[in-house]
C-alpha cells in the first residue's frame, strides 16, 4: 500500500508547523520526497520502486503478441551503396503506415513518381496522424520499413531517386 | 454480487485511479499492460499484470478478445474499462456477459444507444431535450441541400465519433463536398465507420456538461462541468461547476440532463455534454460519453464523491446509495490537463524519456499522474501526462491556488504544456471566467501576434 494524497496532506500539516525544509522517506515500494517552496508551499516527487508481478498468461493473444517484437525498425546501413538516393526519415517516433486507411491502397509503391510536397506514407504518434512528406522530387527507389512497423526519427522510411521534373 | 479482483482494461493516469481506490476498498487489481507498458508505474502498482498484446493499441488495449480472455484466465470479476479504448463498445460489455464477468458500465444497449451519435440525437428528442438544427448526410447531395437548410456555417461529425475526429467546420457551400469526404475517410480510418451528420455551428458556445449517476432505476446529477477551454475539439482546462450561469439555466440543464439518463433507464457514470448558445441563450444535447470522464476529478473535488468507487457499487448490483438532496456542491474545482506537446510548435507531439517530474503538493491541490522521473511516453499512446486540480472556497480562490500550484510543477525530459497553463492561468479573460470554445484559439492567436509584433 503506498501513501495517497490524505497521507500526503497530514504529513505535510506537521512538517509546516516543524523546522524542517525536506522530507524524503523510501520504503521497498516507494520513495517520496516533500520540499519546502516559497510562500509556504511544498513540492512532492514520487518514485514507485515495486518490481511488476506478472501472470503467465499462455493464451493464444500473448503468444501471438510475444511473437511480435515490439523493437523500432532499425537504422538502415545499406545506405552508403546507393549514396546518389535520398533518404525519407520519419519526422517523429511512432507507427509507420503506408497507405491513409487500413485495406486502402498505399500512398506510393517503388517506381512511383513524387514532388517535393507528395504525402508518402504517415507516421502516428499519440494519436495523432503525421503525413509523411516526400521532400525531393524523383522516384522512390526503395521501401525501407514494412507497413504497421515501429520507427523513430532516424529510421530511413524510404529511399527517392531524385530527378527534378 | 461483491467485486473482489477487478481486471483494469486501461494505462496511464487512469489506471492509476482505479488501482487507488482498489486498495482503499480491499479490491484486488489485476492489470491489462501491453507489451511497452509491462514496466510503467501502474504495472508497479497493481497486485498482478498481464501482458495482452504488442505496444500498438490495436493489438492490445483495443483487442476484445484478448481482454476477455485475460480477464477470464486471471480470474477476475469484473473489468474496469476506464475512458478510451474499449470502454465505450458494447463488444466488450457483450464479451463480459458471455465470459460471466462484471462489465463496469452501462448496459451493451446503453452504450449503442449513445454511441451512435444520431440514436442518441433520436434519444435526446423522445426525452424531451432541444438538439442542435441538423441531421444524417450520407451523400454530398443531401449535404448540400442540409447544409442550405440549416444555414452556414456548419459542423460535420462522425456518427460513430468521439475526441474530435472527423469533426470539421465548413464556411461556404462551395467547401462542402470535398469536406464531407475528408471527415468520411477520417471517421472510416479512426471508428471504422465512414458515416457522417451535420449540425448548425454555434460561433459562440459554451461546453457545459452534466455529471449524471444511475443504478438502472434511479438517476442523479453531481452538478455541472464547463469544458469550453478546447483546441481542436479536445478539452485542456476543465472547472466545476460551470460558472457564470443563471441559476434557472443552470437547473434546466441539470434536468435535463437527468431527463435523458432516465429514459434510457441509464446504468453506471456517465456525462451528458450541452451546448451552450450564448447568443440565443439556450442549450442544446450534444452527445453523452456512458464512462468515466478524464475530467471526473474536478467533480469530485466539489461534492466530495468517489466516482471509481460509485461505479463499482452500481456495478455490484446495489441501489444509489444518495437522493439527489444528499449531494452537497462546495466551492469551485479546476483542473488543467497537462501533455506530453510541444504547444508552442504547433502543439507537436512530444514522447520520450521524463527526466524530471515535481508537482505542487498541499490543502486543494490533487494530481493524478502516472508520470514520474524516469518513466516513459510511448508514441503509441495519447500525451496525458497529469491532471493538476485544485479547489477553493469559490473560483477566485481556486484560479489564485492553480496560478500558486503551476509556479511549483516542473517537467524535464520531454516538451509539455505546463508552461502555457502558466500563461491562461494569467489571462484577464480566464480570471474573469465564463470563456466561450473560441477562447483557446483567441488565445493563441493573440499570444502569436503579441510575439509578431515585439520581434
Amino acid at each position: 500500500m503506498e501513501l495517497d494524497d490524505a497521507d500526503v496532506r497530514a504529513i505535510l500539516q506537521l512538517l509546516d508547523a516543524s523546522a524542517f525544509d525536506e522530507l524524503q522517506v523510501q520504503t521497498d515500494r516507494f520513495k517520496l520526497i516533500l520540499r519546502r517552496a516559497e510562500g509556504a508551499a511544498w513540492t512532492r516527487e514520487t518514485r514507485t520502486l515495486g518490481t511488476p508481478r506478472e501472470l503467465p498468461d499462455l493464451s493464444p493473444e500473448a503468444r501471438d503478441a510475444s511473437a511480435v517484437p515490439a523493437s523500432p525498425a532499425a537504422p538502415d546501413a545499406r545506405g552508403a551503396a546507393q549514396s546518389h538516393l535520398i533518404a525519407v526519415r520519419s519526422p517523429l517516433p511512432g507507427t509507420f503506415y503506408r497507405s491513409p486507411k487500413p485495406g486502402a491502397p498505399p500512398f506510393v509503391d517503388e517506381g512511383s513518381r513524387v514532388e517535393r510536397d507528395t504525402v508518402v506514407a504517415i507516421v502516428e504518434t499519440m494519436k495523432l496522424m503525421n503525413s509523411v512528406y516526400a521532400g525531393t522530387a524523383g522516384r522512390i527507389a526503395e521501401i525501407c520499413v514494412s507497413d504497421a512497423k515501429s520507427v523513430t526519427p532516424e529510421s530511413v522510411l524510404m529511399r527517392i531517386e531524385p530527378s527534378p521534373a | 454480487m461483491i467485486l473482489r479482483r477487478i481486471f483494469i482494461a486501461n494505462r496511464g493516469e487512469i489506471a492509476l485511479r482505479v488501482i487507488r481506490t482498489c486498495e482503499r476498498l480491499g479490491i484486488e487489481t489485476v492489470l491489462a499492460v501491453s507489451a511497452a507498458d509491462r514496466d510503467s508505474v501502474a504495472a508497479r502498482r497493481a497486485d498482478q499484470i498481464v501482458c495482452i498484446g504488442a505496444a500498438p493499441s490495436a493489438a492490445s488495449y483495443l483487442n476484445v478478445a484478448a481482454v476477455v480472455g485475460a480477464a477470464r484466465r486471471s480470474r477476475a470479476d469484473a473489468i474496469h474499462p476506464g475512458y478510451g479504448f474499449l470502454s465505450e463498445q458494447a463488444p466488450l460489455a457483450q464479451g463480459c456477459e458471455a465470459a460471466g464477468l462484471v462489465f463496469i458500465g452501462p448496459t451493451a444497449a446503453q452504450l449503442s444507444a449513445v454511441g451512435d451519435k444520431l440514436s442518441a440525437r433520436e434519444h435526446a428528442l423522445a426525452a424531451g431535450l432541444p438538439v442542435i438544427p441538423g441531421g444524417a448526410a450520407a451523400t454530398a447531395s443531401e449535404a448540400q441541400a442540409l447544409a442550405r437548410s440549416i444555414g452556414y456555417p456548419i459542423l460535420i461529425k462522425a456518427v460513430a465519433g468521439g475526441g474530435g475526429r472527423g469533426m470539421q467546420r465548413v464556411d461556404l457551400p462551395a467547401d462542402i463536398d470535398a469536406a464531407i469526404d475528408r471527415s468520411m475517410a477520417e471517421a472510416q480510418a479512426a471508428f471504422g465507420d465512414a458515416r457522417v451528420y451535420l449540425e448548425r455551428y454555434v460561433a459562440a458556445g459554451r461546453h457545459i456538461e452534466v455529471q449524471v449517476l444511475g443504478d438502472g432505476e434511479r438517476v442523479l446529477h453531481l452538478g455541472t462541468r464547463d469544458c469550453s477551454i478546447q483546441r481542436r475539439f479536445q478539452k485542456l482546462i476543465e472547472e466545476a461547476p460551470a460558472p457564470d450561469l443563471a441559476p434557472d439555466l443552470r437547473a434546466a440543464i441539470e434536468s435535463a440532463a437527468v431527463a435523458f439518463a432516465a429514459h434510457l433507464k441509464y446504468r453506471g457514470l456517465g456525462t451528458v455534454e450541452m451546448l451552450l448558445d450564448c447568443e440565443r441563450g439556450s442549450f442544446h444535447f450534444l452527445e453523452m460519453n456512458a464512462r468515466i470522464q478524464v475530467e471526473h476529478p474536478a467533480t469530485e473535488a466539489i461534492c466530495g464523491l468517489d466516482l471509481v468507487a460509485e461505479q463499482i457499487s452500481v456495478a455490484e448490483g446495489r441501489a444509489l446509495r444518495l437522493r439527489q438532496e444528499d449531494v452537497r456542491c462546495a466551492g469551485h474545482a479546476i483542473e488543467c490537463r497537462i501533455n506530453a506537446e510541444d504547444w508552442r510548435n504547433d502543439f507537436q507531439p512530444s514522447p520520450g524519456r521524463v527526466r524530471l517530474a515535481r508537482f505542487a503538493a498541499g490543502d486543494g491541490i490533487r494530481v493524478d499522474t502516472h508520470i514520474e522521473a524516469g518513466a516513459e511516453m510511448p508514441p503509441f499512446y495519447d500525451s496525458l501526462m497529469a491532471k493538476l486540480i485544485v479547489h477553493g472556497r469559490d473560483r477566485a480562490a481556486a484560479v489564485h491556488r492553480l496560478g500558486l500550484a503551476l509556479r511549483h510543477c516542473e517537467i524535464s525530459g520531454v516538451a509539455n504544456t505546463l508552461s502555457l497553463h502558466r500563461e491562461i492561468v494569467g489571462d484577464a479573460g480566464f480570471a474573469a471566467g465564463g470563456m466561450r470554445t473560441s477562447f483557446l484559439d483567441g488565445f493563441l492567436a493573440a499570444r502569436a501576434a503579441a510575439a509578431g509584433t515585439r520581434a
